[in-house]
């Protein structure tokens, strides 16, 4: 298939660096913007800078609505911060707009408006809706015989929504070989850890009871994304694949990490100076 | 032989099944059309579109929020998307679905509710839309569509189909009246008027269209030229007809098989209110629930005949009477 054999090696040195700019671009967004979501956007910057900068993703940053390109669909839309970081980087809008997050008249919402935001394939904010439009940007696929690749990704707390799990039927029902899940498995829910508030564990083996193909990595090993996130175009057996990114919430800040109660508060000046310095490294 | 609003217009098709028809009719000419189905395309006559398009239909089986969610997939990417269930579950199970991923992106999904109303009949009150009119008014940007028979259901497919952006055509069960014999264009916010008149307004969607042209007809027996306009185009609304209706006729009676809040009623109301403000009266299933019986039983008990517009229709003339002493 297109995309596969073009895909470049990867440079883990200059990917590394991408992945600390766009934490440095979350904390310094959220905070200019007094609110948010840091911690859930720092879990999965590895999974987002292994799509969007490790040749996964095949995409045109001048064509945003180009018919070919592979779907990022950020299902947990409050990881907005994240995602616009990776979007300016990728060269769909000027960094300089990051600051403007969450301000009135500007695009970047408290989360993601595709009517607003290049590069933004579904308007989410209200957890559980993503996995069944990647089905149909999938089935759309399919039907006009494109070979594009459907990600989404989404929180582990997230999937509790009976929704996604109508969803995860579908997808192996219609045999959606061209469409992945991720599950950002920080462990950590809005309130508290899943275990203690709604248990969505085993996760992988919930997803292959429902016929998916799942695995789980380390959502912060560049390589093991990459190679997870790459597997499928190549060969799915006519199933959907589900990886289960185990990723720490609030990663790489070290006073936000785990189990601190962080979710959906940005830091104060004072916390973001320290964060950055623990990121300029 | 009366029909099930109490009137003698002939029975033709019914509405879900004209929505049937016309789909495929559509989908010949249009290859970007799909199809959703939630396990009831037998009862939609969706399986009209299966049979002759199988690649372009999908049946999601009994989920309806997920359904909502891969119509709005599908619209993403350049397909016009079809989903039709009963209204009561398509609407009421995936409402949020509806807000978040279909209003507020503005897709193209045209949503048709099969089984409106209480004139679905022995299957009772748990599968009767009686509240869906309210709730899609509520979804911004919303086009609400309810056709009155077999050719306004056909043309009304057609203007969900040319709309650019989310709409909900509301259908019913049984076989309905026929108000159109010799056929009718649907034009998005605008009222057709049915019959002329300047003494009172019967405004109805739906199968009470046909139960207001019945009522104009008893009122012509007596003198009264009532004039019927039928709104379809349930939003948006045909402001300029209802507040020339209002000035010109100075009493307006409004008719749908629906709750009392959030429906036609109270659409016409807010527009009589803000341009001509003239007495109303209500025609509608009140605040309750349907129950099991025949359909002409249900519409006679729930007082939803031409009977009642009629008896509306003096109420409202009475009203109008002593304003103007
Ligand atoms: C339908 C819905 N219910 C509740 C919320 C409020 N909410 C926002 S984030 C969140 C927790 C999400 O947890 P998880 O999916 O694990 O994401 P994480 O932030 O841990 O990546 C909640 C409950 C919402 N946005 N949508
Ligand atoms: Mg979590």
């Amino acid at each position: 298939m297109a995309g596969v054999t073009t895909r470049p090696a990867i440079d883990l040195e200059v990917l590394r660096e991408r992945a600390l700019r766009i934490r440095r671009e979350i904390i310094e967004s959220t905070t200019a913007a007094g609110s948010g979501h840091p911690t859930t956007s720092l879990s999965g910057v590895e999974i987002a800078v292994a799509l969007y900068f490790g040749g996964i993703l095949r995409y045109d940053a001048k064509r945003p609505r180009w018919p070919d390109r592979d779907r990022f669909i950020l299902s947990e839309g409050h990881g907005a911060p994240l995602l616009y970081a990776v979007l300016a980087e990728a060269g769909y809008f000027p960094t300089a707009e990051l600051n403007t997050l969450r301000k009135f008249g500007s695009p970047l919402e408290g989360h993601p408006n595709m009517r607003k935001v290049p590069g933004v394939e579904a308007s989410t904010g209200s957890l559980g809706e993503g996995l069944s439009i990647g089905i149909g940007h999938a089935l759309a696929g399919r039907l006009d015989g494109k070979d594009y690749h459907v990600f989404v990704m989404t929180g582990d707390g997230e999937i509790e929504e009976g929704q996604v799990w109508e969803a995860a039927m579908a997808a192996v029902q219609f045999n959606l070989s061209n469409l992945t899940l991720i599950v950002n498995n920080n462990d950590f829910q809005q309130t508290a850890s899943i275990e203690k508030v709604m248990n969505t564990k085993p996760i992988a083996a919930k997803f292959e009871s429902f016929g998916w193909i799942a695995v789980d990595i380390d959502g912060h090993d560049l390589t093991a994304v990459h190679e997870a996130l790459a597997v499928p175009r190549r060969s799915s057996e006519g199933r959907p694949q589900c990886v289960v990114a185990h990723t720490v919430k609030g990663k790489g800040v070290s006073f936000i990490e785990g189990p601190l109660g962080h979710h959906g508060k940005a830091l104060t000046a004072d916390e973001a100076k320290r964060a950055l310095a623990e990121l300029s490294r | 032989m009366t029909n099930l609003v109490g009137t003698d217009a002939p029975l033709g098709a019914a509405t879900r099944e004209a929505f049937g028809d016309e789909l495929v009719a559509l989908g010949k000419e249009h290859a970007e059309i799909v199809v959703i189905d939630g396990d009831v395309n037998n009862s939609t006559y969706t399986n009209k579109f299966m049979k002759e398009f199988p690649d372009r239909f999908f049946n999601c089986g009994i989920a309806e929020s997920n359904m909502i969610g891969i119509a709005s997939g599908l619209a993403s990417c350049g397909k016009v998307a079809f989903v039709s269930s009963f209204s009561a579950f398509l609407i009421n199970n995936a409402y949020e679905q509806l807000r978040m991923s279909v209003a507020y992106p503005r897709l193209n999904v045209k949503c048709v509710g099969t089984h409106a109303g209480i004139s679905i009949g022995e299957d009772g009150p748990s599968q009767m839309a009686l509240e869906d009119v309210a709730a899609t008014r509520a979804l911004a940007g919303f086009v609400v569509l309810v056709p009155a028979d077999e050719k306004s259901t056909r043309s009304a497919i057609r203007a969900a189909y040319a709309h650019d952006g989310p709409v909900y055509v509301r259908t019913g069960r049984p076989k309905a009246p026929i108000v159109y014999a010799d056929g009718v264009e649907v034009r998005i916010g605008k009222a057709l008027q049915v019959r002329d008149g300047i003494d009172v307004t019967l405004i109805a969607n739906g199968l009470m269209v046909a139960a207001a042209v019945g009522a104009a007809d008893v009122l012509a027996r007596e003198n009264l030229r009532a004039r019927v306009l039928d709104m379809v185009s349930t939003k948006p609304i045909d402001e300029d007809a209802i507040a020339k209706a209002a000035r010109e006729t100075g009493a307006i009676v409004v008719a749908e098989e629906h709750l009392h809040a959030g429906g036609l009623g109270s659409a016409v109301a807010e527009t009589v209110a803000a341009t001509a403000p003239v007495p109303i009266e209500f025609v509608d299933v009140g605040d309750r629930y349907g129950e099991s019986g025949t359909p002409e039983e249900l519409m006679l008990h729930y007082g939803l005949t031409a009977s009642d517009v009629v008896r509306a229709a003096k109420r409202v003339l009475d009203r109008k009477q002593t304003l103007s002493i």
